[in-house]
């Protein structure tokens, strides 16, 4: 059933709430922007009533799919339960209604639980300061790239190469070309860890850093990641983790301990705030001592009882954002890690369990190309489907919606053929996991008993099969007049 | 099943001699990979090309990949029809669908290519 977009729900003239009368004076606008700055035409807005609105909206909100439905088993992504009490800590007044431009002498508490929140994840991470400025992981990557530009030129370096292993992150090597840095991809070995001997080929005086995703995006540790860190400060490199999957190791190992000098932190996936369209992001990065004169200003200092912001940082990169980041995300973050404290190594340890247990439920229908024990979430490959039946791990990605749950990760990494990335995180009970593996397992079964039902796949949604390749080969982003029209 | 009037690449690109310049495309094997191709980003006439790096891109409904050169040299000729119409990749590969034509900078980068029997083996460990 298509629901009709807001544009085809106006009626000209009819509006949603009428405004009081000013009680200031009426200033024209062309006083104020100028004559030249104001469109002629109105814009073509919809215009409807409130309730109009309300019913458009809440209908589409009923047709999301979002973890507070339903099981989010997207790989990669930890989408993870955010418990509601961060919520109510990032609404009360004094950190909610807090204004930016409010002068540190008057903002002490939001100051202090940066502080103590910096103090926090220096010690889950084993790094020394941390800078809250960027708005997301792939944003914090390249704040790390710079400051380690800006230290290596220090040093009288001028270094040009980055190395990414094949299992990074795509974010990566695009971090690496924005900051002016060659790109240099190192292969995999068969266990799915970086291959030794490739890298040792491509680390020389020219190398500015190792880009190191652990776990890495085939869901495994990296097994020499302290070699691997030994061959990069052999040759004079720097140590970058990809923190994105740091949700594996809390409170079990520190990358600060594993030889890295500075890494990115992903909060929403970490330490469950809200993902992507629940609210802005942030990617806090943490770096050892001899990153720390090149961090973003300002930074938060404690001096006795006091905070301060320190923008006295000659070496410093400057800002990456205005103010100090997502100032509302770092209270929720706060929030979590003062609910699980020492708790917090149960987090990764059930994230890892729940993980193991769903692959070994699902490793006799499905092929496993790195099969070994994996961290927070693993790679099947639907190549079995695809030779025996034809059917490709799209087409049973499909068909798992209309069994209820969101489909997992497919075709990433780019290493594993018809990848199948499964992640369920450490929120999710034995009961949904069973769930889901009964639906897969189905699924698998349908391609050799009913191979048009998942060729054709979905049925039960509320749209069915999307024409994915007309959309992206006549991208369409506007709704026009003539559309309304209905040509 | 590869066309013997030409040679491969390792990273999927066949290469086609034509009075000392070479054709380009991608591979059948790497068009059935990525799938419904959906944009492809080529060079303009005259860029320098290296053989093993990038020279353009391509995505498709699966994946973006870069395109690697085979061979090192200038660009002669680009395929605009391509461009346009990224779905003849998946529909003739190593005809229509044919990407740049370049003029060698080191003509005995071409020994270093694959013949078709030798690619098909290369192919052939890679799906198993």
């Amino acid at each position: 059933m298509t629901m009709p977009v807001i544009f085809e729900r106006s009626v000209p003239g009819r509006i949603a709430s009428a405004p009081p009368a000013p009680d200031v004076p009426d200033v024209p606008l062309e006083a104020i922007v100028g004559e030249e700055h104001i469109r002629s035409t109105p814009p073509a807005l919809p215009e409807v009533s409130e309730l109009d609105l309300v019913r458009h909206y809440t209908r589409l909100s009923q047709r999301n799919y979002a973890v507070d439905t339903g099981f989010y088993p997207l790989g990669s992504c930890t989408m993870k339960y955010n418990p509601k009490v961060n919520e109510d800590a990032a609404r009360l007044s004094g950190f909610a209604r807090l204004h930016p431009n409010t002068p540190a002498p008057l903002a002490q508490g939001a100051l202090e639980l940066l502080w103590r929140l910096e103090q926090m994840l220096c010690e889950i991470s084993g790094m020394d300061r941390v800078t809250f400025q960027p708005s997301a992981g792939a944003h914090g990557e390249m704040t790390a790239l710079m400051m380690i530009r800006a230290c290596l030129e220090d040093r009288g370096e001028h270094r040009t190469r980055v190395i990414v292993p094949d299992s990074a992150h795509g974010t990566n090597p695009s971090s690496a070309a924005m900051c002016g840095f060659e790109v240099v991809t190192v292969r995999s070995d068969e266990r799915g860890n970086i291959d030794h001997a490739a890298l040792r080929r491509a680390a020389d005086g020219s190398v500015a850093a190792l880009m190191l995703t652990n776990p890495n995006t085939l869901g495994l540790f990296e097994e020499g990641v302290c070699e691997v860190a030994e061959i990069v400060h052999g040759c004079g490199g720097l140590m970058y983790l990809d923190g994105a999957n740091f949700n594996a190791m809390l409170g079990i190992t520190r990358p600060g301990d594993q030889g890295f000098d500075v890494m990115h932190m992903n909060v929403h996936k970490t330490f469950g705030t809200p993902h992507g369209g629940g609210g802005p992001g942030a990617g806090p990065v943490a770096v050892k001592r001899l990153l720390e004169p090149y961090l973003p200003a300002p930074t938060v200092e404690r001096e006795g009882d006091r905070f301060l912001l320190d923008g006295d940082r000659p070496k410093s990169i400057g800002r990456v954002r205005a103010f100090n980041g997502n100032f509302g995300i770092f209270v929720r973050t706060y929030a979590y890690l003062l609910a699980y404290g020492p708790l917090l190594r149960q987090v990764s340890e059930a994230a890892v369990l729940n993980a193991n247990y769903l692959l070994a439920l699902l490793r006799p229908y499905f092929d496993l190309p790195y099969d070994r024990r994996c961290m927070h979430e693993f790679v099947l490959s639907g190549r079995r489907q695809k030779e025996q039946y034809g059917i490709r791990t799209l087409e049973m990605a499909k068909r798992l919606l209309d069994y209820g749950f969101h489909a997992p990760t497919v075709y990433f990494p780019l290493i594993v053929d018809e990848a199948i990335m499964i992640e369920p995180t450490e929120t999710e009970s034995r009961q949904t996991l069973d769930e889901f593996a009964d639906a897969l397992i189905r699924v698998a079964g349908e391609c050799a008993t009913d191979a048009e039902t998942v060729r054709n796949a979905p049925h039960r949604t509320v749209v069915t099969r999307l024409d994915e390749v007309s959309a992206a080969r006549k991208l369409n982003l506007r709704y026009t007049a003539a559309e309304r029209r209905g040509s | 099943m590869f066309p013997t009037d030409r040679r491969y690449s390792r990273d999927h690109e066949w290469a086609q001699k034509e009075n000392g310049r070479v054709r380009i495309g991608i591979t059948s094997f790497a068009a059935e990979r990525l799938s419904d191709v959906v944009f492809v980003e080529l060079p303009k006439a005259g860029a320098e090309v290296r053989a093993g790096q990038a020279f353009g891109a391509i995505e498709s409904v699966k994946a973006a990949s870069d395109l690697y050169a085979p061979v090192s040299g200038s660009v002669v000729e680009i395929n605009q029809a391509v461009v346009e119409r990224p779905e003849t990749i998946n529909q003739d590969p190593h005809g229509e669908a044919w990407m740049v034509v370049i003029a060698m900078s080191v003509p005995e980068e071409w020994n270093h290519l694959l013949d078709a029997e030798a690619y098909e083996a290369l192919v052939g460990a890679e799906q198993t």
